[in-house]
């Protein structure tokens, strides 16, 4: 689970995480107001979780609060388009409203898990803006790298080694352990699965401080993370996967024309790719999972259906604990509900049960298209959403 | 001849008096499997369908000799149910078990370090068979055909795909694995090639991969050095958008990394016959094998 710039400093300051004084609005007056309280200098902040947010113009200097007014006022709204986002962009709801601080120097300092290894690991560069994959892509010598077993935590020799590796001496080099140690805790404590620190502000006076924050969370801890859970932005994910969520279903909206219905995720992907080896795309991947129930099942049906740029439904269930019977009466039953649906609808069923679930659809009054098997299936419902690429539409 | 489970596994099944638990520990039983007992804290004394229900896994192995664990627990629960199972002496434990934080499975992977004779497969896996033998796992037994290729996968129903394929073209499975899709596992791919090298009655292997981490990198790397017999691969997520969780927790593009075109190129390169197309699983091997 993702979550917002302001929220994620929230978290790091009860840690220890020094970061600005800054606070989130609504309200353009309310920003002028904060930035006077910053003392008349400020920076106004777009609140969307995708990345990349200055190069959108979402990120802005205001050099007075009569001027902190006006740039929230257009940033508040705006549909802000980054490299993260797609062309559609995202809303901006609120502003983050930050004192202004100069600047020194820029560093990167994140915390993830290191799959391989399994132990979190520090990543930490002088080339702070940037970002990390293009860091090392052209200069990987650049990035100081730090495991750090999770049960004994980030010890003060490993904090040292990381920050000589980024050059800092002195006072800023003791600032910067501490801001260590106290990141590495909120990794741990909150089951995060990434801290990301992009910049790290070293100010003139030698101050080290957290200019941006982004933190994401493991979604299987989120139970022992009430706190956490309840950040949850709705307005930030799709309509139609928080829907989906409502009834358990795992599903993410794509931009193809092939709505897909799987049981399984690496089924659900492999139906995707073969979809797109066919020659069209598929409109988005959906799990019903191992066991699906029929309300499950009819309920991602509707979902489906009710996305425009769906030409033809492909289902594929390999009934192991879902039986395939229950699978076919989720889908006749989401038809009744709706009523018919004007789209060629293809079906392969295998499994337990199979036999009843195919009877199911049979005599259903609707005219599913059945297919043998996996390969059968692509072709045949790429052909009923009018070809590949749409081309013969 | 088969890997990890056979006429010789005598199973518990944590968490039996679950819904799930108890389902499928007799259809374990009901495939040949020899499901000697269940553990559920607090419910010791009772019985499931035949099989006695102990209050831990200790007295459960004392009672019946059981030597493997198959855990539906609860996913707050689980970790704990798994370090018990390897405190207990047993050599496998298969966890089924969906929704484990990483955090937990870190804590079981540093307890595992010392209990290196206890094999853990998953968590949120379909488990292991060996077809006509035996199961410790909730894939469908009738699908599968009792043979001599191996399968080992991060998924549970493209897995029953593959083996669907080869059952169909009249080819039969040794042993088929499923690893799991979470990001933090116990035995992975090579421990599983390792030991279907060690099989002399396993003559092909396919191997299914997805998007995130880099295990079929390093699985690819250690097949060209040691493995001697024909490998199939497929690699799902190809039309994964990068930064989104395909359904499994490890199944995700981060920065960059862990793509399904580099995975495939990491296969191909290490002489796997990567098919492009999930339909072609079983031919692919049909082919290698000359049949």
């Amino acid at each position: 689970m993702k979550i917002h710039e302001f929220q994620a400093k929230e978290i790091l300051r009860r840690y220890g995480v020094t970061t600005p004084r800054g606070r989130v609005t609504d309200s353009p007056e309310e920003a002028r107001e904060i930035c006077e309280e910053w003392g008349g200098r400020c920076v106004v902040k777009a609140q969307i979780h995708a990345g990349g947010r200055g190069k959108g113009g979402g990120v802005k200097l205001a050099e007075s609060p009569a001027e902190a007014e006006d740039k929230a006022s257009q940033i508040l709204g705006m549909q802000l388009v980054t490299p993260q986002t797609g062309p559609e962009g995202q809303k901006v709801r609120r502003v983050l409203v930050e004192e202004a601080l100069d600047i020194a120097h820029e560093l990167y300092l994140s915390v993830t898990l290191d799959r391989a290894v399994g132990q979190p690991m520090i990543m930490a560069s002088r080339s702070g803006g940037m970002d990390i994959e293009e860091v090392a892509e052209k200069d990987p010598d650049a990035i100081v790298r730090q495991h750090v077993d999770p049960h004994l935590g980030l010890l003060p020799f490993q904090a040292r080694r990381v920050v000589s590796g980024l050059e800092l001496t002195g006072g800023t080099a003791k600032q910067a352990s501490k801001l260590l140690a106290a990141l590495m805790k909120a990794y741990l404590d909150t089951d995060a699965s990434l801290v990301e620190i992009n910049p790290l502000l070293v100010t003139g006076e030698g101050d080290v401080l957290a200019l941006d924050a982004k933190m994401s969370f493991d979604d299987n801890a989120l139970f022992r993370h009430r706190d956490i859970a309840d950040m949850r932005d709705l307005s930030e994910e799709a309509a139609s996967e928080v829907e989906a969520s409502k009834y358990g279903l795992n599903f993410i909206q794509l931009d193809g024309t092939i709505g897909c219905m799987v049981n399984g995720a690496g089924l659900a992907m492999a139906t995707m790719d073969i979809i797109k080896l066919y020659g069209a795309e598929p409109a988005n991947f959906l799990d019903v999972g191992g066991s699906a129930s029929q309300e499950a099942v009819a309920n991602a049906f509707r979902i489906l259906v009710e996305d425009d740029d769906v030409q033809a439904v492909l289902i594929n269930i390999f009934g192991g604990i879902a039986r395939t019977d229950r699978i076919a009466r989720g889908v006749v039953g989401a038809l009744e509900e709706l009523g018919g649906v004007d789209l060629p609808v293809v079906v392969r069923l295998e499994g337990t049960n199979v036999e009843e679930g195919r009877r199911i659809l049979r005599e259903a009054p609707y005219d599913f298209i059945v297919a043998e098997h996996m390969a059968d299936a692509a072709e045949k419902v790429v052909s009923a959403s009018g070809g590949a690429n749409g081309e013969e539409r | 001849m088969a890997i990890w489970v056979n006429e010789e596994t005598r199973l518990l099944v944590q968490g039996i008096t679950g819904k799930e638990g108890q389902f499928h520990a007799l259809s374990c039983r009901e495939y040949g499997t020899n499901v000697v007992a269940g553990v559920t804290p607090g419910k010791g004394g009772q019985e499931v369908e035949g099989i006695p229900v102990f209050d831990s896994v200790d007295q459960a192995v004392e009672a019946t000799g059981a030597n493997a664990s198959m855990i539906f627990v609860p996913p707050p629960f689980a970790a704990d149910a798994v370090m018990e199972a390897a405190a207990g002496g047993l050599d496998l434990v298969v966890c089924i078990t969906e929704g484990i934080p990483v955090a937990d499975m870190l804590k079981v992977q540093a307890f595992l370090e010392d209990y290196r004779e206890c094999r853990l497969i998953g968590p949120n896996c379909p488990g292991v068979i060996s077809p006509g033998i035996a199961k410790i796992g909730i894939m469908p037994g009738h699908i599968h055909k009792q043979g001599k290729v191996g399968v080992v996968s991060r998924s549970g129903t493209l897995t029953y795909e593959a083996v669907w394929q080869l059952t169909n073209l009249g080819l039969g499975q040794s042993t088929c694995v499923g690893i799991g899709g979470d990001p933090v596992n116990g035995t992975d791919f090579i421990d599983t090639l390792r030991a279907f090298q060690a099989d002399p009655e396993t003559e092909a292997v396919i191997l299914i991969g997805e998007i995130g981490g880099s295990a079929e990198e390093e699985a690819a790397a250690w097949i060209k050095e040691h493995f001697d017999r024909p490998v199939v691969g497929f690699i799902a997520g190809r039309t994964a958008p990068p930064g989104r969780r395909m359904g499994h927790a490890g199944a995700i593009i981060s920065g960059g990394k862990g793509t399904a075109k580099e995975k495939m190129e990491a296969l191909s390169d290490a002489g796997i016959h990567v098919v492009e197309s999930p339909a072609a699983m079983g031919e692919t091997v049909a082919k290698a094998l000359g049949k």
